[in-house]
C-alpha cells in the first residue's frame, strides 16, 4: 500500500518536474568548472575546503563570549542510510568540538510540516546561539528558514532553500557534477555507438533529474546509444529484474546509475547471467567498491560525499566566534573514487550501505558508531 | 453396467481456472516481444524472481479463505532479510540455524495475529496492521535504519543459485524446487487434509462452523501461521535474489493479496485455490515483466495492479454468483 502511495506522489511530482528545469546548460556548466577547479582550504580536509572564492564576515554574528555554545539542528530526517552516515558524521564532529556545550537536534521525520513546527519550537526555545537546517524539501521549508533568519545566524546545508537569508548555504558541487564524472567515464571507455542502460530512482526529484541530464547530455555527445532509461525504485530485487530483461534483448556496453544502493544487484544480473560485467558508475556505497574490488571492474564511483555534515558543525564554531566562512554558497569538492584510489576507500568491516566518503575514518567512535566492526 | 457420458470439451475448459489463460496470453505476448523469452536463461529467470511472490500468495490463500487479510506479510520479508544479515555475521556455518530460527520467529508472529484476531476479536486488518508497523519498527531499530551486515553466498543460494546444463530444461534455479517443495506442502495442507475443510467451513460461515465444534481459534491461528511462514520463506528467496535492503518487503502484502485474488480465492472468506494463488502470482509477475518490455513507468504499472485487483474481485463476485 505503502509503495502504491509513494508512486502517486511520485507521479505528482513529476508534474512539476515538467515545469522545472533540471538540464539548465548554465547551471551544467559551472558545476563543470567546479569539477575542474583546485579547491581553497587546508589540504586532505574537503569538508573545509571550498571552491568559490568568496567569504561572508561574520564579525556581527559573534556570540559574546567564547562559549560553550549552544548549536541546534533540525534534522530533514534519517530515513536513508546515506543520511544515516552523515548524521553519525555530524554528531562525531560536535563531539571534536569542545566549543560546543549543547547540542540540539529535531528529527523531523521526513515530514514538512513537522520540520516547520521544530524549526519554530528551537527559534521561540531561545536556547539556540545559532541553528543549521537541512531542509526536507526546498519551496515548503523556505519560510520556516526566513524566520528562523530574524532570530539568529541560519546554516543550510545538502538541499537548498529559496531565500539568500542564511548565513551560508553548504552543498558539494552537485547534480550535474554527479552526472557528469559517471558519464564522462563510459565515454572514456566505451566506444562511440555502444549501449548504455540508464538506471534511475524516481522520477522528479531534483538532485537525481540534474545527475541524469547531465548524464545523458554527455552519453549522447559521445556518440553512444541510450538503450533505456529504466526507474528502479531503488529496489533491488527490480533493478536485477529490469537488467536481467535489457540482458536478454541485447548486449550493454555500460550502465550509468544515478544512484549506488542498487548497484551490486545490478551487477549480480551480469554474473548469473554467465556474462562479463560491463564498464560500471556507481556510487561509494562499501558493498559497491568491495564488488569492484574482488571483480576488478572497470568502473568509477561519483560520490555526495557525506563529509558535507562535518561543514555544518565547522560553520557554526566559526560564525560564532566571528571568523569569516565560505559563503553565500560553500560549495564543497566534490570527489569520485576511481581504480587509483580505490584500495583506500574498500574497507569490509563497515555495513554495505555505508558511504565510504565520510570523511569520518579518523574520528571519535570510527568505526563502530557507523556500523563497523 | 453403464458407462457415465464424458465431460464435453467446453465443460471441461470451463472448470480450469481462467487465470491459467490470462498468464498464456501474458507469456505469448513476452514472447512476441522478446523471443530470448523462450531460452533457458530467459522463463527460468523469470521463474527464480517470480518464486518469492507465489509462496506469498500461496500462504496468504490461508488467511484470505479464513476471512482474513494478513497485510503483515511484507513486514516479515522485510523482517527476514535484515534479521538474517544481523544474524548471521558473514559466518557461513550459521546458515542452517539463522533460517530456524527466521521460521520461528515467523510462526510466533503468526500466532500472535492468529491469536489477536480470533481471541482479542480485533479483525484482521488492523491487528495485522499493527503487526505490520510494530515488525517495521523492530527492523528500524535492530539495524540503525541501514543495512548492517551482508548475507552469506550459501544463505543467498536458495533464492540465487541456479544450476546449469541441466537435462531438457537447461537451466534449474533452486528458488524453483523451493517453489515447488513450499507450494506442494501449501496444497497438500489446504485441499487435502481435514484440516483444510475445517478452514474453508470457518471462512464460509465461522458461527456455523462453530456450532459443529469446529475448534475457530485454532484453525485461525494456523492460517496465520502457514502464511506468516512462506513469508519468511519468500525473505529466504528474495535476500537470496538480491541481497539485504530495508525495503525488500514493501507492498509484497498487497502484490500477493491480489495474485491470490486472481487466482479465486475469495476475499470474504470461504474459498482458497493455492494453485490458482501461484498462478496468479506468476500472472502478476508476467505483467510487470510485460509492461516492463512496453517501457511502462513504475507509476503506470501500480496503477495497473490497481486496476487488477478492482477488475479480478468484480469478476470472482460474479463467478459465485452464478
Amino acid at each position: 500500500m505503502k509503495a502504491i502511495i509513494a508512486a502517486m506522489l511520485a507521479a505528482l511530482a513529476a508534474l512539476p518536474a515538467l515545469a522545472q528545469n533540471f538540464d539548465d546548460p548554465a547551471e551544467f556548466a559551472q558545476q563543470e568548472a567546479q569539477l575542474a577547479a583546485t579547491p581553497m582550504g587546508p589540504e586532505g580536509a574537503p569538508w573545509e575546503q571550498y571552491l568559490e572564492d568568496s567569504m561572508v564576515d561574520t564579525a556581527a554574528m559573534a556570540a559574546d563570549g567564547p562559549g560553550p555554545y549552544t548549536v541546534c539542528f533540525s534534522n530533514a530526517g534519517v530515513n536513508n542510510p546515506w543520511r544515516v552516515v552523515g548524521w553519525e558524521t555530524m554528531q562525531a564532529q560536535v563531539a571534536l568540538q569542545p566549543e560546543i556545550g549543547d547540542f540540539i537536534a529535531v528529527d523531523a521525520e521526513g515530514s514538512d510540516d513537522k520540520q516547520i513546527a521544530d524549526i519554530a519550537d528551537l527559534v521561540a526555545g531561545g536556547e539556540c546561539d545559532i541553528l543549521i537546517v537541512s531542509p526536507n524539501t526546498t519551496a515548503a521549508l523556505t519560510p520556516a528558514v526566513e524566520a528562523a533568519c530574524e532570530a539568529l545566524p541560519v546554516i543550510v546545508f545538502d538541499r537548498g532553500v529559496n531565500t539568500t537569508c542564511p548565513v551560508t548555504f553548504i552543498h558539494p558541487v552537485g547534480g550535474y557534477g554527479f552526472g557528469i564524472q559517471g558519464a564522462r567515464f563510459i565515454a572514456e571507455n566505451v566506444e562511440p555507438g555502444g549501449n548504455v542502460l540508464m538506471l534511475r530512482i524516481l522520477p522528479g526529484v531534483d538532485v537525481l533529474e540534474t545527475r541524469y541530464s547531465a548524464g545523458r547530455r554527455i552519453l549522447e555527445e559521445a556518440g553512444l546509444t541510450i538503450v533505456g532509461a529504466e526507474f528502479t525504485d531503488g529496489d533491488n530485487a527490480k533493478t536485477k529484474s529490469i537488467v536481467e530483461d535489457y540482458i536478454q534483448r541485447g548486449q550493454i556496453d555500460a550502465v550509468w546509475m544515478d544512484a549506488g544502493a542498487t548497484a551490486v544487484a545490478a551487477i549480480e544480473a551480469f554474473e548469473d547471467n554467465g556474462l562479463d560485467v560491463p564498464v560500471f558508475v556507481g556510487e561509494d556505497q562499501q558493498d559497491f567498491l568491495q564488488k569492484w574490488q574482488q571483480l576488478g571492474l572497470t568502473a568509477i564511483a561519483p560520490t555526495y560525499p557525506t563529509y558535507q555534515w562535518r561543514t555544518p558543525i565547522i560553520a557554526a564554531v566559526r560564525i560564532l566566534q566571528g571568523e569569516p566562512v565560505p559563503g553565500p554558497e560553500w560549495v564543497l569538492p566534490q570527489p569520485a573514487i576511481t581504480a587509483g584510489n580505490l584500495d583506500q576507500y574498500v574497507n569490509p568491516n563497515m555495513p554495505p550501505l555505508h558511504y565510504a566518503m565520510c570523511g569520518c575514518e579518523g574520528m571519535p567512535g570510527y568505526p563502530q558508531a557507523w556500523g563497523g566492526q | 453396467m453403464t458407462l457415465a457420458a464424458p465431460r464435453p470439451f467446453a465443460a471441461r475448459l470451463r472448470g480450469v481456472n481462467p487465470v491459467w489463460a490470462v498468464l498464456l496470453l501474458l507469456l505469448l505476448a513476452i514472447l512476441l516481444l522478446n523471443p530470448a523469452f523462450a531460452e533457458p536463461q530467459g522463463f527460468m529467470n523469470f521463474l527464480r524472481r517470480a518464486a518469492p511472490l507465489c509462496l506469498l500468495a500461496a500462504g496468504q490463500v490461508f488467511v484470505l479463505t479464513s476471512g482474513g487479510f494478513d497485510l503483515s506479510q511484507g513486514a516479515v520479508v522485510t523482517f527476514t532479510v535484515v534479521g538474517a544479515s544481523m544474524l548471521l555475521d558473514n559466518d557461513e556455518g550459521a546458515t542452517g540455524w539463522v533460517i530456524l530460527v527466521l521460521l520461528a520467529a515467523g510462526a510466533g508472529v503468526g500466532a500472535v495475529n492468529g491469536l489477536v484476531v480470533s481471541v482479542l476479536r480485533v479483525p484482521s486488518l488492523i491487528a495485522t496492521l499493527g503487526t505490520m508497523i510494530a515488525l517495521g519498527g523492530v527492523v528500524m531499530t535492530w539495524s540503525g535504519g541501514a543495512p548492517r551486515g551482508y548475507l552469506t553466498d550459501g544463505f543467498r543460494a536458495f533464492g540465487r543459485f541456479m544450476w546449469r546444463d541441466v537435462p531438457v530444461v537447461g537451466l534449474l534455479p533452486a528458488a524453483l524446487l523451493v517453489l515447488v517443495a513450499g507450494g506442494a506442502l501449501l496444497w497438500w495442507l489446504l485441499h487435502a487434509t481435514t484440516y483444510g475443510r475445517l478452514l474453508h467451513a470457518v471462512g464460509d460461515n465461522p458461527e456455523a462452523a462453530r456450532l459443529a465444534g469446529v475448534p475457530v481459534a485454532r484453525v485461525r491461528v494456523i492460517a496465520f501461521v502457514a502464511s506468516a511462514l512462506s513469508a519468511v520463506v519468500a525473505g529466504v528467496l528474495l535476500g537470496g535474489f538480491s541481497g539485504v535492503s530495508l525495503d525488500v518487503g514493501t507492498g509484497a502484502e498487497l502484490q500477493a493479496i491480489t495474485a491470490a485474488v486472481l487466482g479465486g480465492t475469495l476475499l470474504l472468506g470461504g474459498r482458497g485455490l493455492v494453485g490458482g494463488a501461484v498462478g496468479g502470482a506468476l500472472t502478476l509477475s508476467a505483467l510487470f515483466t510485460l509492461l516492463n518490455l512496453l517501457g511502462l513507468p513504475q507509476p503506470v504499472r501500480e496503477v495497473a495492479q490497481g486496476l487488477i485487483l478492482i477488475l479480478a474481485v468484480a469478476f470472482a463476485v460474479r463467478r459465485r454468483g452464478t
